[in-house]
């Protein structure tokens, strides 16, 4: 098992060095500079800066310099931020967006499962429908009309909640983004636990549980829950890594401070050493949780196994 | 089996593949439905604007964020504030004022002699129109003028800056349904093109299509799409194509796995036993049978499109003003709730609905077309 770990993170370098290269040149290659937008800049001044951060050399030698402290763990100053690093940024605003992510997964995660299985008990009755109703709904409404309708009910007119900012991360302020953050999740794993509930409930080991007499609590939480919830590990991967990393949507419409905003805001300023460090942190999300789901497969599925 | 066919050989009449598929979906109430309420906003958003008594670039000062209401506006109160601007602007002192009918009776009196053609100030006003003077005192110091009081109505509002919010409302959803449509159409051609040339060729041609394919995908998909707007600029007609080739890969991959396995289902091999040249055998057996998958994908494909636009557009890097779409109305919806919620909600309950008649819809489809259902 350690040694399948092992020779996963090794492979994930290879993978890495593609998607920073990739990244690397893509942004490169599109128009504009990061002190192009600034106006009235002087030339000189521009000329100092660009050659202050080494913009004038060739680009195979910035990329190399680039590489070299990525390797180093230092992904350089940013452009459009003077006063800060990229990793600065990250320290700043990662934990806000984690902490609203991890949140809102397992918020998702507990009620989705819930959801999904008092859903795949009461098939085709009241119940199921109304799951189903949750469920269409929360996939069908884009997040940018939940998160300003939270707003406005429980906010303004309600006033329960406060309308946005992040206030230290006191309680009241993550309610509204959590569930805005949620909700989507909420509906996909309800409905991924709901099918694979019905088809894990009709199997033969269900049958015989069953046939020696067993509660249908513990038919369900022992033995079916087992079986079907090996779908929603195989959501949690990518869904983790999207959450984690934080929503532009919901943190500008709830004015959160986190790294959400980062990659567009780059992206668009020509910030290139902060759109790559979000292409990183990104990256190392989504390997890292890929790798947590597969092993997480042999933890609930003993059939499983690396070897 | 047999007997029954021997019994009765005419009545069986064999129904089509898309005779079939539409029986059922007939039979889906919501689906129906949905394909019903899309066909009328379709109508709505497209006729709608020419119909409405406001023109959607039109601002109008007066009505700055004025709540929807089905009566007329100005609302009595509304017509002294009204008033008072205009004749501020005139110069002049209000005297004495009343409504007679729906014209405005004022009198004003000034310092100096009124010119008559400063009531082309109450004319220029979105309150009032065809002003004309009624009477003036010798000395030109007092002057009695009447003008008709403009009926508007504003069924949803207004915005920010005093336009019409229904017209504005009917003019994104022409934009944003177009750009579901054009760009779902976009991505289906790229994939479908791509994907059965895969499937097709086979061999070393699809493997190398298929990795191109995995690299695609691999990348997140925001900075797929904001690269895009990056070097595209802020076009209106590239955002098309744009959000199109993003949304091309999923395509790519069912028609190239539909390809490979109906090219090796018996009834091709059949047909080609027969000596039936590639081309029937592709308009006859492999086409018709890769449409259903298509036509499902294509009709989950537009709400995302949709969804995708709004959330460009929302970020402002989708449609510029004064162009709008659905995106465009609820961004700054988003951003006025707590003066003006309307800017929210109408907009927000267009899109929504259109987007659940649209899931409908293609859940119906797939229901109907879905061959593993029989």
């Amino acid at each position: 098992m350690l040694l399948y770990v092992f020779r996963r993170l090794l492979t994930a370098i290879p993978t890495l060095f593609v998607i920073v290269t990739l990244a690397f040149f893509l942004i490169r290659v599109a128009p504009g500079g990061p002190f192009n937008q600034e106006r009235g800049l002087s030339p000189e001044i521009k000329a100092n800066l660009e050659a202050q951060f080494g913009l004038n050399d060739p680009l195979w030698v910035q990329y190399l310099h680039y590489l070299k402290n990525l390797a180093h763990g230092d992904f350089g100053p940013s452009y459009n931020l003077p006063d800060f690093t990229v990793g600065e940024l990250f320290a700043k605003g990662l934990p806000i967006s984690v902490q609203l992510g991890a949140s809102a997964l397992v918020l998702a995660l507990l009620l989705g499962s819930l959801l999904g299985t008092v859903a795949a008990l009461n098939q085709n009755k009241a119940g199921d429908y109304s799951v189903i109703a949750l469920a269409t709904a929360g996939s069908t409404i884009p997040t940018f009309v939940i998160a300003p309708i939270i707003q406005l009910v429980f906010g303004l007119t309600w006033r329960l909640l406060p309308i946005g900012g992040w206030g230290d991360g006191a309680f009241v302020n993550k309610i509204g983004p959590v569930l805005t953050l949620a909700l989507p999740q909420i509906a996909i794993v309800a409905r991924l636990m709901r099918g694979s509930m019905i088809e894990s409930l009709h199997s033969h080991h269900i049958r015989t549980a069953r046939a020696l007499g067993l509660s249908d609590w513990s038919v369900v939480v022992k033995h079916a829950l087992r079986g079907a919830v090996l779908p929603i590990v195989s959501f949690t991967g990518p869904a983790a890594a999207a959450l984690l990393t934080g929503s532009i949507i919901v943190e500008t419409i709830f004015a959160i401070p986190g790294v959400g905003r980062y990659f567009v805001d780059a992206a668009l300023n020509r910030d290139y050493t902060l759109v790559m460090g979000t292409v990183v942190v990104i990256a190392i999300f989504t390997i890292v949780f890929n790798l947590i789901v597969d092993i997480m497969y042999a933890v609930v599925d003993p059939r499983v196994r690396y070897d | 089996m047999t007997e029954v066919a021997a019994a009765a050989p005419a009545a069986i009449v064999g129904r089509s593949l898309w005779g079939d598929a539409w029986a059922r979906l007939k039979a889906n109430r919501a689906a129906m439905v949905s394909l019903c309420y899309l066909i009328l906003m379709a109508i709505v958003c497209i006729a709608g604007p020419w119909f409405v008594p406001h023109n959607y670039t039109t601002i109008y000062s007066d009505y700055v964020r004025t709540p929807p209401s089905f009566s007329a506006y100005p609302k009595a109160e509304m017509v002294q504030g009204a008033l008072d601007d205009v004749l501020k602007r005139m110069r002049v002192d209000l005297k004495d004022w009343k409504l007679e009918d729906s014209r405005a009776v004022v009198t004003v009196t000034a310092t100096r002699p009124i010119d008559e053609r400063y009531l082309r100030y109450i004319d220029r006003s979105d309150t009032f129109d065809d002003a004309k003077v009624e009477a003036k005192s010798n000395d030109g110091l007092e002057m009695t003028f009447s003008a008709a009081v403009r009926q508007q109505y504003f069924f949803f509002g207004t915005d920010n800056v005093g336009r019409d919010l229904l017209s504005r409302t009917l003019m994104a959803g022409r934009i944003s349904l177009s750009i579901g449509l054009l760009a779902g159409v976009v991505a289906v051609v790229i994939g479908v093109l791509y994907g059965s040339t895969a499937g097709f060729i086979g061999g070393k041609v699809d493997e190398v299509m298929m990795r191109i394919v995995d690299v695609l995908y691999s990348l997140p998909f925001i900075f797929f799409v904001i690269m895009l707007v990056v070097f595209f600029g802020r076009n209106f007609v590239l955002m098309f194509l744009a959000v199109g080739a993003v949304l091309w890969l999923d395509m790519a991959r069912i028609v190239r796995g539909q390809a490979l396995s109906i090219r090796r289902q018996e009834y091709v091999q059949a047909a080609e036993a027969l000596g039936v040249g590639a081309r029937g055998i592709l308009s006859r057996h492999v086409i018709p049978n890769l449409l259903g998958p298509v036509v499902i994908y294509m009709t989950l494909l537009v709400p995302q499109v949709i969804i995708l636009e709004s959330f460009l557009s929302f970020l402002g890097l989708g449609v510029q003003e004064p162009m709008t779409s659905w995106g465009v109305l609820i961004s700054t919806g988003a951003k006025n709730i707590g003066t003006a919620n309307w800017l929210l909600l109408f907009p927000a309950f267009f899109l929504v609905s259109t987007l659940f008649a649209l899931n409908f819809v293609g859940d119906g489809l797939r229901d109907a077309l879905d061959p593993k259902d029989r």
